[in-house]
């Protein structure tokens, strides 16, 4: 049954999408191997006898590491029971230089739980964090921050500050995601360093890591969640990220990305509200894109789309916290579809509590789209084993899932509820009855008529509910009824829910004319039994007795008077108030003002029928799946959802340059130049008299100049007056059009170049391309030194494809180092380097390299996009090694995305002397996208770009060095041929490319 | 977000407390207490309450109260999910996850929630990870642990936090590579007195144990995946592939994992494999009853069904009940009103039958509704759905594994879930 198959895979962006033998891709900081904790001798495990707090102390200051740890277990097992153990500070604090990392561990643990209370004693620690801040071990860097982060001592916030800034820009993505945390613990200890941290999260919004992205977007929302601008240059990179971030993550993410949407883009819905149900349901059927594209003139943002495409896996994600807010971000763009729903059903089968909140959402969802649920209706089905607030959800979303078609078995299944052995459950489930019934008229009598019969119910709950519930359904259309009113009236003499007795009450008062026989008598009886009645039937009494007094004064004016004197003197001033107003008001006597007149006409006016809602009526106010909905009131910090805007704000805030900010400093001068170009090219579409056209570069103006807000660019547009144009063209690339305007008016072009003789060493085209993630492939490792010849000393390297963290032009590699020898090797560097043209960042000295242990290093080399070997010199304490690394050409390249349009366009413009071509040969099982795909990433590091043929695949990549666009494309032809082709600007390069390519794609 | 966390026995007894940003008093929690003693069983307190100053999130399980504290907005379900995750996680360490156990480890819970937080914020919840950092106690680690002085807490950073495979670790070695799948299905349907399907359809779980050494990338195939009509993943499984190709191509965590579940909705699917017929019924005079139930096997589709046992939830009024069955054991539990029929096997020659009488409280009312019926039981080697895995492929290692499905029996862990009127279905059906 089970065996081997033949090879698999995929060739995308991410683990997600990858196949193929993979490793984990470990990005490693600089890192030296773990020191094996003291080991000290077996004192503690046959010391059962102390077991008192005094002697903890005593542990605590003796030089034995298993009897301090043995206290500290006993301290934190005090902790843990919130019993007080402050008085042990000074000598808990003593060991936190321990070199045992569980003691250590154990006195970070006991440090935040009590440096609030012991500040100056706290103080004493923190060199011991400032060194640890140093320490090559990542891990205990990171928790170094943790510590000194967590601590809540306001004098030590400079020095917090120092540190996160410091470990912002880490090596090690572990220890920035600490760095993340520690912002969010710095603002809420200190806000008014506000402005220095968003500073930092501006920073490390920038990060790649999947590890960083979460922490970082958590700490935007609590520090600057109205700072959307930080957002917009990230924003593709989120979304591209999303699959791989860690579930957590995911969580912070989609909920910032929802917000961020709903500002910047356009309601998806919007002309859809009008057409209504028509609509909504062609699209239950389709997917997401395809709805967006075919059935409207509407154009979704390819933003938008993004954001859609990258949160519909997460709706299968096994944390519901993930996929419920993944369908939050498909909800909040309102394109609902089934497979909402079916997640949203499906979701009710887990955890209680998780049930709870789902249901609350759908319960939510269900009043404004019944549609939605109603072929699911039987799962919310109550079961008895459901715990007693799920069973009320599951009632209140079948009442608002209720129509005229289902209405029967919703009725059906009602009267089982109604039987049920729970009996507080019983009666929810009659309001749940009567508020069909007034939802639904056609039913109005068949439930009144089961809520009649239910009155002679042997449990007194749910006859007291019935009674209050056909008062409620008798209002809407009293004339026919005073049967019921008999009927109820007999009943009062058994009932002794107040509740139930008020109801009846105030149905004889106000039906009064209709029962002239049975409402005297009711208040003769009620008289009786006033003073032992609870208050809400107190005042019913009254107010029966009023409005008898007022239609049959005959019968009932000595007993309303006897009611009156008994209220004047009842302990509750809300009766003796009421009893006042009565009096004055019905009883004629001198004093009596002009009201009395009206008595009639106010106390028997006709009173509209109550309408019975659903209690989630007005929750959609607050997103769903928050805590401020599932409690409907606003949670402190809750972040309110702003209506889609009308007019889409300017997209090309987004856009991403290539150029980072750091290079941006070291090269002033070309900044300047580009600058300058941008206001020429600025100036001259102003000039000329297009006015479409004219508004596109100022936003990328600001965004390159200032970094500039959101806001201040969208009012750009805003304000140029071309609201419609705008609109009608936003599904085109901004860079597209730049690119047609660069193309078609000789003068801007003369502008650019000059700019670009100016020293604007990036190409205009290539800044709007993101470079990419790269795809993952398994590491090849190369020999850079043989132990032999390294005596004892053994190099290999890699390119983990990652950019490179020292410099933009620089490719990073990789290096391990193993000592083979049976000495430790010491202070290993890299010596001279050469040739001239290429640089090389080194790697930090390492100072000790133990016998048979092993390290890695990463180092960066700008090779200038040439495959000339980099050489430079190994040297260790004693030797001196000449080593020299050879890139493959595929290793010079960045992946970039683009569209396939923009491939098309560029490779256009990427002709002659720039393309080469080869038609070849390639085996049988290439004939496939993917292992095509696979092959070409394998030898280059290059993003696929979506191809909409199955039969032409395209790849792009820009220079690591010069960032110029390198563009690949094979078109499968019959017969096991291809054609190969490859654009560049550099052609020596590309056709290097193509030879290694040739050579991958014919193996086979 | 996550402020602190107390664990709080059914009692009231608040055994751990942990906070992550500055500490807040216990006594937040007298507002669960107040919930508690509303809610007529510890299942009723409502997982979100609103207090003055703080928001409570909690988490029933295992007898204990998991409450978060939580000072601003946050998805409950986050919270939510990752209480259970940290059970989940005491679970995996302790063997079980009970106040006894969580008091006996209490310095390890300490520092796996120091690890699993950073100011209430989820740092590492991997099981992998975690073990890598902090290893689970076992006696004889105990033991060397006091003598040598080594400790339990691992020195470096688990590379698997680095990777964008944080669930694996690096470097696994087992001398026996093998790898199980368990297919788990349960059917949840309701039943009317009649016997007709009012509600139906099939949850399904696929467990997993795998032990491979190294980097494997795993791809599992079904012979029919078009059935599962709903599923969710693991965060191993690739998506995109499972789009395009409807395989699991996954690299697998270390150990035992969920890999997916899945729902089948298959109202006119399910055929029902037994039937019952009930025969409850009060007298009007005297105070007694009278009860009869039969139970027999319908469409088995050839194989047998085990494990049958019926509950019933008696009316209050129901003082006793004198009964004989031909099959099994029945008891009846007086002070909680249950009554548990346990039958075992059942086979076409031999009709189990359970009858006999019951006497009521002498003057209570008769009771107006039938007592609702809940069935467990269990069908080896048959997934009800027809779901069936069609092969395992292994890449990225040379070995060649052992690879199969392990056939397991556990009892409906799910608790009796489903019922109505007179009839409920839920057993668990393994291949």
């Amino acid at each position: 049954m089970w065996s081997g198959a033949p090879s698999m895979s995929t060739n995308n962006l991410s683990y997600n999408e990858q196949g193929g033998g993979a490793e984990p891709a470990v990005e490693l900081g600089q890192e030296s191997t773990p020191t094996a904790s003291g080991s000290t001798a077996a004192a503690g495990l046959f010391s059962t006898d102390f077991k008192k707090n005094e002697d903890l102390k005593e542990m605590l200051e003796s030089n034995k590491e298993s009897l301090k740890l043995e206290a500290m277990k006993r301290i934190v097992g005090l902790i843990a029971k919130g019993k007080n153990a402050s008085e042990l500070f000074p000598a808990v604090v003593k060991n936190v230089a321990s070199k045992n990392i569980e003691l250590k561990k154990l006195v970070y643990v006991y440090l935040v739980r009590y440096a609030e209370e012991q500040q100056d004693l706290a103080l004493l620690s923190i060199s011991t964090f400032q060194r640890a801040l140093k320490d090559p071990n990542q891990l205990i860097r990171a928790s170094a921050l943790r510590v000194l982060s967590s601590i809540r001592v306001p004098i030590i916030v400079p020095i917090m500050m120092l540190a996160i800034k410091e470990a912002a820009t880490d090596l090690s993505p572990y220890v920035r995601k600490t760095a993340a945390h520690a912002i969010q613990k710095l603002y809420s200890l200190d806000p008014e360093q506000k402005e220095h941290l968003i500073e930092v999260i501006d920073k490390l919004l920038k990060d790649k890591s999947t590890l960083v992205a979460g922490s970082v977007v958590m700490a935007f929302e609590e520090v600057c969640p109205d700072r959307i601008d930080l957002i917009h240059k990230n924003y593709r990179k989120l979304c591209n990220l999303l699959v791989d971030v860690e579930e957590w993550g995911q969580v912070v993410i989609i909920t910032m990305l929802t917000r961020y949407a709903r500002t910047q883009f356009l309601s998806p819905w919007r002309e859809v509200g009008c057409l209504g149900q028509v609509c909504s349901k062609a699209f239950y059927d389709s997917d997401v894109e395809k709805e967006k594209a075919d059935s409207k003139p509407y154009m979704m943002d390819p933003d938008h789309r993004l954001l859609l495409r990258n949160t519909k896996p997460l709706l299968q994600s096994r944390n519901t916290a993930v996929s419920v807010l993944a369908q939050q971000g498909h909800s909040a763009a309102e394109s609902r579809n089934a497979l909402c729903t079916r997640t949203r059903t499906h979701l009710t089968e887990r955890h209680q509590e998780v049930q709870y909140i789902v249901l609350q959402n759908i319960a939510t969802m269900s009043i404004q789209r019944k549609g939605m649920f109603e072929p699911f209706l039987k799962s919310f089905y109550v079961r008895s084993t459901d715990a007693t607030h799920i069973k009320t959800l599951k009632l209140e979303i079948l009442t608002n899932l209720a129509t005229e078609a289902n209405i029967s078995t919703i009725l059906r299944e009602f009267q089982t509820y109604v039987k049920s052995q729970d009996k507080q459950f019983a009666a929810t489930t009659i309001q749940a009855i009567g508020r069909c019934a007034t939802n639904i008229s056609e039913i109005t009598d068949t439930c009144l008529n089961g809520l009649v019969l239910l009155l002679s119910n042997r449990d007194e709950t749910v006859v007291a509910e019935c009674v209050v519930v056909i008062k409620k359904l008798l209002q809407t259309q009293p004339s026919q009824h005073s049967d019921i009113i008999k009927h109820m009236a007999k009943l009062l003499d058994n009932i002794t829910v107040p509740m139930a007795r008020a109801s009846i009450l105030w149905l004889i008062g106000e039906y009064c004319e209709r029962v002239p026989k049975i409402a005297p008598d009711v208040l003769r009886k009620v008289a009786k039994s006033f003073t032992s009645e609870e208050d809400i039937v107190k005042l019913q009494t009254l107010n029966l007795a009023a409005k008898l007094y007022l239609t049959n004064s005959k019968q009932t004016k000595l007993l309303t008077q006897y009611i009156l004197n008994l209220g004047k003197y009842d302990q509750n001033y809300d009766i003796r108030d009421r009893t006042r107003f009565l009096r004055q008001l019905i009883v004629p006597n001198e004093k009596s003002g002009a009201l009395s007149k009206y008595a009639k006409r106010i106390l028997l006016a006709s009173k509209p029928a109550p309408v019975l809602e659903s209690a989630f009526k007005d929750r959609d106010r607050f997103q769903l799946g928050t805590l401020s909905h599932t409690l409907n009131a606003k949670a402190s910090g809750y972040l309110e959802l702003s209506d889609w805007p009308t007019v889409a704000p300017d997209q090309s805030v987004r856009n991403v340059e290539v150029m980072e900010p750091q290079s941006l400093e070291r090269q002033p001068s070309t900044r300047g130049s580009d600058l300058f170009a941008y206001h020429l090219l600025v100036l001259l579409c102003s000039d000329s008299d297009d006015a479409k056209e004219k508004k596109r570069p100022k936003p990328k103006l600001d965004s390159v100049s200032s970094h500039s807000k959101a806001s201040s660019s969208s009012d750009n547009t805003a304000s140029s007056g071309s609201e419609s144009e705008e609109d009608t063209d936003s599904d085109s690339e901004p860079e597209q059009k730049k690119k047609k305007k660069l193309s078609s008016k000789p003068q801007v072009r003369q502008i650019l170049s000059f700019a670009l003789n100016c020293g604007c060493k990036m190409c205009l085209c290539v800044t709007a391309f993101q470079v990419s993630s790269p795809v993952f492939v398994p590491p090849k490792s190369h020999e850079l030194l043989h132990r032999m010849s390294g005596k004892g000393l053994a190099v290999s390297y890699h390119f983990p494809r990652q950019p490179c963290a020292y410099s933009h032009r620089m490719v990073s590699v990789q290096l391990t180092l193993t000592n083979g020898r049976d000495q430790p090797l010491e202070d290993i560097c890299v010596g001279e380097a050469g040739p001239p043209g290429i640089a090389i960042h080194r790697f930090a000295t390492i100072e000790r390299l133990q016998p048979e242990a092993s390290i890695t290093v990463s180092m960066g080399i700008d090779f200038n996009d040439s495959t000339q070997a980099a050489n430079f010199q190994l040297c260790t304490k004693t030797d001196q090694f000449s080593v020299s690394i050879q890139p493959a050409v595929g290793e010079l390249l960045m992946p970039v995305t683009m569209t396939e349009q923009d491939f098309l366009k560029e490779q256009g413009q990427l002709t002659g002397m720039n393309e080469s071509s080869v038609t070849i040969t390639i085996a049988p099982d290439s004939m496939s996208s993917q292992p095509v795909g696979r092959k070409v990433v394998s030898v280059a590091n290059m993003g696929v770009v979506p191809s909409s043929q199955n039969s032409i695949h395209r790849f792009a990549a820009k220079t690591v060095s010069s960032g110029s666009l390198v563009l690949s494309s094979v078109v499968l032809q019959e017969a096991s041929t291809a054609k190969l082709v490859v654009n560049t600007e550099k052609t020596v390069l590309g056709s290097v490319l193509l030879r290694e390519l040739k050579t991958a794609l014919s193996q086979g | 977000m996550i402020h602190s966390l107390f664990l709080v026995s059914t009692a009231g007894h608040i055994f751990l407390e942990k906070h992550w940003k500055s500490v807040i008093s216990r006594s937040v929690c007298d507002y669960l207490f107040e919930a508690q003693g509303k809610a007529s069983a510890p299942e009723n307190v409502p997982p979100v309450i609103a207090t003055p100053h703080h928001y409570l999130i909690s988490v029933y399980r295992d007898r204990i109260f998991f409450v978060a504290v939580i000072q601003t907005e946050v998805p409950p379900l986050f919270v939510i999910e990752f209480l259970h995750r940290v059970a989940e996680t005491f679970q995996d360490y302790f063997g079980e996850c009970s106040e006894a156990s969580i008091k006996d480890n209490v310095v390890i819970v300490y520092e796996l929630l120091e690890e699993m937080l950073d100011n209430g914020f989820p740092l590492a919840t991997e099981a992998n990870i975690l073990k890598e950092m902090i290893k689970p106690p076992t006696i004889l680690r105990s033991v060397v642990n006091t003598i040598t002085g080594s400790s339990n807490v691992g020195g470096t950073l688990p590379t698997g936090q680095l990777s964008n495979i944080p669930w694996r670790r690096t470097g696994v070695k087992y001398t026996n590579n093998e790898a199980y799948f368990d297919v788990v299905e349960e059917i949840d349907a309701i039943l009317d007195k009649s016997g007709t399907v009012v509600f139906a359809e099939i949850q399904g779980v696929i467990d997993a144990c795998v032990k491979l050494s190294g980097m494997p990338d795993l791809t599992l195939s079904f012979v029919n995946p078009r059935l599962l009509d709903d599923v969710s993943f693991h965060p191993c499984v690739r998506f995109k592939r499972w789009e395009a190709e409807r395989v699991l191509s996954f690299i697998p965590p270390d150990g035992n994992f969920r890999l997916m579940s899945y729902h089948v909705n298959a109202q006119n699917l399910v055929a029902i494999p037994v039937y019952v017929k009930q025969n409850v019924s009060f007298f009007e005079t005297g105070s007694s009853g009278r009860l009869d139930i039969t139970v027999g096997p319908k469409q088995t589709m050839g194989k047998t069904i085990e494990d049958v046992v019926i509950t019933v939830h008696m009316p209050k009024v129901v003082l006793n009940a004198n009964l004989t069955t031909n099959q099994g054991t029945s008891t009846y539990d007086p002070v909680t009103k249950v009554l548990v029929w346990d039958i075992g096997k059942l086979n076409q020659q031999k009709v189990p039958n359970l009858k006999g009488s019951l006497s009521l409280q002498s003057g209570a009312p008769r009771p107006d509704e039938n007592p609702t019926l809940n069935i467990d039981l269990r069908i080896q080697q048959l997934a009800i759905s027809g779901l069936k895995v069609n092969r395992l492929n292994m890449f990225g290692e040379k070995y060649k594994p052992f690879k199969g499905v392990k056939y397991v029996t556990k009892a409906g862990n799910a608790g009796p879930q489903r019922e109505q009127r007179s009839t409920f279905f839920c057993w668990n059906l393994f291949e």
